[in-house]
């Protein structure tokens, strides 16, 4: 007998093909695109695909988006001499680098920075653009703005590192490149310039709500998938009554460690982890060289650093000693 | 579970009875992205060694200054280590070098048979295939013409330069020529300047100078050539600040990028990882770096001193095919005498048998007259058409 159950489900729940709540029709842009079934679609979720709804600021950010990527990618393609082999090829260690240091915030030549200025300005305006269009759909459907919210969060991460930091420093040499491994590369940099992150509280915090959302994630997703078989997807009819799935999962949580969130507050839970990963993140960059310069030296002044015992005897900076080479 | 969900209203259906597997769409699309899946960890594989690997652990417990060592490479390395053996040593009584023969200039008072000596090591280091011909003139070995004998006077002096005045990197284990040549005329390990990337012109941002793949970098996509700043000229290789707050450090990250090159470098040229020299916690503190470190410093100025001061020297004499892309001269760093060991040649001390490229003073005759003998300016460029003179340099100088 076959079963339902999601991701790569044998089977396939279709419906009525369905255009949804009806909306107050207040812009030129509707939905667009009838409804139809798709069924790789429905071995992953919902079978439906559509109706999409485009909108003035989805079609501006896509437009701006793709300005973009072509400005990102023409210019790394430039960077193998058109060389469509050498360009497929070398295609994660390209990049488009941010002006020198000695532009500061002036505007280079678009052959020494401009065009990372101008890929940096249709992305911003791309991802602001598509953020307006998750707020306005939200609340067209009468839906919280929880979502919009919670990409504004990651949204702050990458304004403070591409364009806050950067204002504040005095030069756009201290951004982020674009590229694959030139943007790892440069976080690595960024770490070993300001004296090892690891010691930027900020940052540990941030890999707490990182590591704590996919704690969070794994234990929610184990929890509903474990009582699904009382259906448990169907909350709301369960949430009341006693013996339910709801019911037994909250139990099994308080059994094991004498706790269990609710229905509602997990999601509270995972939506807090999840935002308040890149807000801390972002604080702490924000401080990396405008208030703190070499995090080890901060973290031995707070009593973040353990004195462990010397391996070797002294090891002194030689260009200290008399007569040192230069 | 029954064939309808419940409370899904009589609407929902059921089409899985029908047996729509879909293996049509799923296949290819599998195929794809396991293909896709597998060519991106190839290329995220490149470079790095599978297990097993052999941790060492040279620092206090749980600060990780481990040393990774993957023992194939080292076996390797090892079994292609041949280090010659010397020859016996030669008397230092009799008549100088400078007196026996013409056109001596740097190891003048060394004996005839230390001299000789020498000269036979000299010919199995550097070109045991080519002869004595692949520097002199056989019929006239005082002669100057060929760029390579002018060159090779020049190594001694290098050599000797490197063994008196940086002992502080070489330590008492000293280089002789073998150290870079390892029995090849050039050594295998050589670099010159960058000439960028093959690249369109025009309004495109394309000459970065980074981010594109190469060995020297370990296939990152750091600043491509690190010697050129660092090991030619001699940028700042400190980046980090050393206070908490912000002081008068301004350094930016693409410098440190260049640093970050520069020390990948050293780790690839002495097959070690960054624990080595550094304390992770705190690369720039000195307090916590191993005292590798400082020997590692010494090896900074003493590249820079070998390329400026030597290699640089040789410019007008190497010809044009010797020559980079940007017509410079062939230059050093640590790959050019470590080729993967942490020690060259495993620290085996070939100097040891060879006192007289331990010290810059063979190059002092006392009872020797003031030299007339051509600096290095005067040398031919280029070797002229017909050798200078018939005079066999072998025959005693009277």
């Amino acid at each position: 007998m076959a079963e339902y159950q999601n991701i790569f489900t044998r089977l396939q729940v279709r419906g009525p093909l369905y255009a949804g709540t009806p909306i107050e029709a207040h812009t030129a842009f509707s939905r667009s695109s009838a409804p139809r079934f798709s069924h790789l679609f429905g071995r992953l979720g919902d079978a439906q695909v559509g109706p999409i709804y485009l909108g003035i600021s989805g079609l501006a950010a896509l437009i701006c988006g793709f300005i973009a990527f072509e400005i990102i990618g023409l210019n790394m393609w430039a960077s193998v001499g058109w060389d469509p082999v050498q360009f497929l090829r070398q295609l994660p260690w390209l990049a488009l680098e941010p002006p020198a240091p000695a532009y500061g915030l002036r505007i280079p030549p678009l052959a020494e920075g401009g065009w990372w200025l101008l890929a940096g300005f249709f992305l911003t305006a791309s991802i602001l653009l598509w953020w307006t269009r998750i707020y306005l759909r939200a609340r067209a459907l009468g839906l919280g703005s929880h979502t919009a919210w919670a990409f504004a969060a990651a949204i702050w991460l990458y304004l403070v590192l591409g364009f806050i930091r950067p204002l504040l420093m005095g030069s756009w040499a201290e951004a982020v490149p674009f590229g694959i491994f030139p943007h790892l590369d440069w976080t690595a940099a960024f770490s070993l310039r300001y004296g090892n992150l690891f010691y930027n509280p900020f940052h540990m915090l941030s890999i707490v709500f990182l590591y704590g959302s996919t704690l969070l994630f794994a234990m929610h997703g184990a929890t509903v998938l474990a009582t699904s078989r009382y259906g448990a997807e169907r909350e709301l009819e369960q949430i009341a009554d006693r013996g339910t799935a709801f019911e037994r999962g909250g139990l099994f949580w308080r059994w094991t460690m004498g706790f269990c969130a609710s229905a509602e507050s997990i999601h509270r839970w995972a939506w807090w982890f999840a935002v308040l990963c890149p807000l801390t993140g972002g604080i702490g960059i924000l401080l990396t060289g405008t208030v703190v310069d070499n995090w080890y030296i901060w973290g031995q002044h707070h009593g973040l650093v353990p004195d462990y015992p010397a391996t070797w005897g002294p090891v002194v900076d030689p260009a200290t000693l008399p007569g040192a080479p230069k | 579970m029954t064939d309808k969900i419940e409370g899904e209203g009589d609407d929902a259906k059921m089409v899985s009875d029908k047996v729509d597997t879909g293996k049509g769409v799923l296949f290819p699309v599998a195929l794809v992205v396991v293909a896709g899946g597998t060519l991106l960890g190839i290329s995220a594989l490149r470079g790095m060694d599978r297990p097993p690997v052999v941790g060492v652990q040279r620092g206090f417990r749980g600060t990780a200054m481990d040393q990774i060592y993957n023992p194939r490479t080292i076996n390797a390395l090892a079994s292609q280590l041949k280090i010659p053996k010397s020859l016996p040593p030669a008397s230092p009584d009799g008549i100088k070098a400078a007196v026996a023969y013409k056109n001596v200039q740097v190891l003048k008072n060394l004996s005839v048979a230390q001299f000789t000596r020498l000269m036979v090591s000299l010919t199995n280091w550097v070109a045991p295939k080519q002869g004595c011909a692949y520097c002199h003139n056989v019929a006239n070995m005082a002669w100057d013409g060929l760029y390579t004998k002018v060159v090779a006077r020049r190594m001694i002096q290098m050599t000797q330069n490197i063994n008196q005045n940086w002992q502080s990197h070489v330590q008492n284990v000293g280089v002789t020529c073998y150290t870079c040549h390892g029995g090849n005329p050039v050594p295998k390990n050589i670099w010159f300047n960058s000439p960028g990337q093959i690249a369109a012109t025009g309004a495109a941002e394309t000459q970065t100078a980074m981010a594109h793949p190469s060995g020297v970098i370990n296939d990152s996509s750091l600043p491509y050539d690190p010697f050129t700043p660092y090991l030619e000229q001699a940028s700042d290789i400190r980046v980090q600040g050393t206070t908490a707050l912000p002081t008068d450090n301004l350094h930016s990250i693409k410098q440190t990028e260049g640093t970050y090159a520069l020390m990948i470098h050293f780790g690839q040229a002495l097959g070690v990882n960054c624990t080595y020299c550094h304390n992770t916690e705190s690369f720039g503190d000195w307090s916590r770096s191993s005292p590798a470190r400082v020997n590692a410093w010494y090896g900074i100025r003493m590249v820079r001193d070998v390329n400026n001061a030597y290699m640089n020297s040789l410019h007008d004499v190497f010809p044009a095919y010797r020559k980079g892309e940007l017509g410079d001269n062939a230059k050093v760093n640590c790959t050019t005498c470590h080729q993967g060991l942490f020690k060259p040649l495993y620290g085996v001390s070939m100097v040891q048998t060879f006192p007289e490229l331990r010290t810059t003073q063979t190059a002092v005759l006392a009872s020797a007259t003031p030299s007339a003998a051509p600096t290095l300016a005067e040398a031919p460029a280029a070797p002229p058409m017909q050798p200078a003179g018939p005079t066999p340099a072998t025959a005693p100088h009277s």
